[in-house]
């Protein structure tokens, strides 16, 4: 059952960069990669925790700004040591200026 | 204070995760997201720049230390040789262990290879270890990677200076993995899908430590160990002089890196061979920012942070008084005091370290 949650506008985060969003005691980070689609991953690492909205976006990664572990944001894969455990994530889409987020 | 543990699986472990310690949340001072994306920026320029000097240097150093070998005129050529392998190769490992100064992931991996192998610490176990390093800083039995424990085993560390315990042990665990087996502490913070790779560096390593063997047997020379292993020895005395600075004498069991780490202002030859590793508070805040970018973050942050170490013998003034109080008081530590501009210690999240803090002399 769909139950999408307007997360925020489309111009909050630039170009290669992310978002910190929580609803109902879930947090989650959302994307902007450098071809203008976004992409939404659970918003903490799946090593130790660390919220990865403080992390840095590169083309398709986003970095854990605490280990330097990497994931792909649109699978979710774990790419790069210490993470192990892929990250959840959850479809997005764009309607008019804002972005919503399908949270299961 | 009870007598410290250390041991990854002993009491003050199991203590630390108890009351919170183990994998805190630390204090970050405040860098506006857009600034922050910024230092974190990678490139390949600055380190590709550095990487042939250092191993354009090592070549050059190790050929004329072969072509003037057996004589003491090689003897200089070895020291410089040396202390770019036994020295610079620890940053390296380091810098390329967060995947930080090249913003190609393969430049990355191959220094990292390089070095860990140099180093004699395999890159499997060792990114794991220093991991645990930054979610642990200088917590009682949860960092494996505490150089000086409390009260300080000074004589480890003189012997250090020339590599005797670290590549001894380097060598001894090689041998213990290569032969299909890990040490209990290494399998706590090593995923058991990671553990074969630990494992297969290791065989690949003895087989070129055998090699090197057979070849000084056959030339009835130690040469070949001039340039591969002894150098470990010889030339680890630099990374070990720096690296005693980042948190000995300082607090231990606290989750502020401004009061366990320290940040020390250095000559351009120890920071060309450190990788501004001297900017160590700022490294343990925001670890993904590159070396190259440190002094900059530094000058962004230095309102928040205890004032720097003036140079190296500075330091050490500091740093060695501490170390001797610590053999008779190891609840002493050096307080690093604040700036009036920078937010205040939480002495309420550190009350059980600082409460036992035993007065200066």
């Amino acid at each position: 059952m769909s139950n999408w949650i307007d997360a925020c506008s489309t111009d909050e985060i630039d170009e290669e960069d992310v978002m910190r969003f929580d609803h109902d005691g879930r947090t989650f980070a959302i994307y902007h990669s450098p071809d203008g689609e976004f992409f939404a991953t659970d918003g903490l690492c799946s090593h130790e925790k660390v919220h990865l909205a403080g992390g840095l976006v590169m083309d398709y990664m986003i970095e854990c700004p605490k280990h330097n572990g990497q994931f792909d944001y649109r699978t979710g894969e774990a790419m790069r040591a210490p993470v192990c455990v892929n990250l959840r994530t959850y479809p997005v889409k764009v309607e008019g200026d804002r972005v919503l987020l399908q949270v299961g | 204070m009870a007598k410290r543990d250390y041991s990854l699986l002993g009491e003050d472990s199991r203590r630390a995760v108890e009351n919170g310690l183990a994998a805190a949340e630390w204090y970050h001072t405040e860098i506006p997201r857009k600034e922050m994306k910024a230092l974190m920026a990678r490139e390949d320029q600055p380190a590709i720049r550095d990487s042939i000097i250092l191993y354009g240097s090592m070549i050059l150093f190790a050929g004329l230390g072969i072509w003037l070998w057996p004589s003491w005129w090689s003897a200089p050529f070895w020291l410089a040789y040396g202390v770019l392998y036994g020295s610079a190769m620890d940053s390296r490992w380091h810098e390329c262990g967060h995947g930080t100064p090249f913003r190609t992931p393969w430049m990355n991996v191959v220094v990292y290879q390089i070095a860990s192998f140099c180093m004699v610490r395999n890159p499997v176990t060792w990114r794991w270890s220093h991991a645990r390093h930054h979610t642990d800083t200088v917590i009682v039995g949860r960092d494996p990677e505490i150089v000086a424990m409390r009260p300080p085993a000074l004589f480890r560390i003189f012997l250090n200076f020339f590599g005797i315990i670290d590549a001894w042990n380097g060598w001894a665990r090689m041998l213990l993995n290569a032969s299909g087996r890990l040490d209990p502490e290494e399998a706590t913070y090593i995923p058991e899908s990671e553990q074969p790779k630990v494992i297969r560096v290791a065989r690949i390593w003895t087989a070129i430590y055998a090699a090197t063997i057979l070849q000084a047997l056959a030339m009835q020379s130690i040469l070949p160990l001039m340039v591969i292993g002894l150098p470990r020895l010889y030339g680890a005395w630099h990374h070990v002089l720096t690296g005693i600075l980042q948190h000995a004498g300082l607090a231990d069991n606290v989750i502020d890196h401004r009061m366990n780490s320290r940040t020390v202002y250095m000559n351009p030859i120890s920071r060309f061979i450190y990788w501004n590793m001297n900017y160590h508070v700022e490294h343990h805040m925001f670890p993904m920012v590159p070396y190259h970018r440190l002094p900059e973050l530094h000058a962004k942050i230095m309102h928040d942070l205890p004032p720097p170490n003036t140079s190296i013998w500075q330091a050490y003034a500091e740093v060695w008084p501490a170390l001797k109080r610590q053999l008779r008081y190891e609840d002493y530590f050096l307080r690093r005091d604040l700036p009036a501009t920078a937010k205040p210690y939480r002495e309420d999240f550190h009350k059980d370290a600082l409460g036992h803090a035993v007065p200066a002399e």
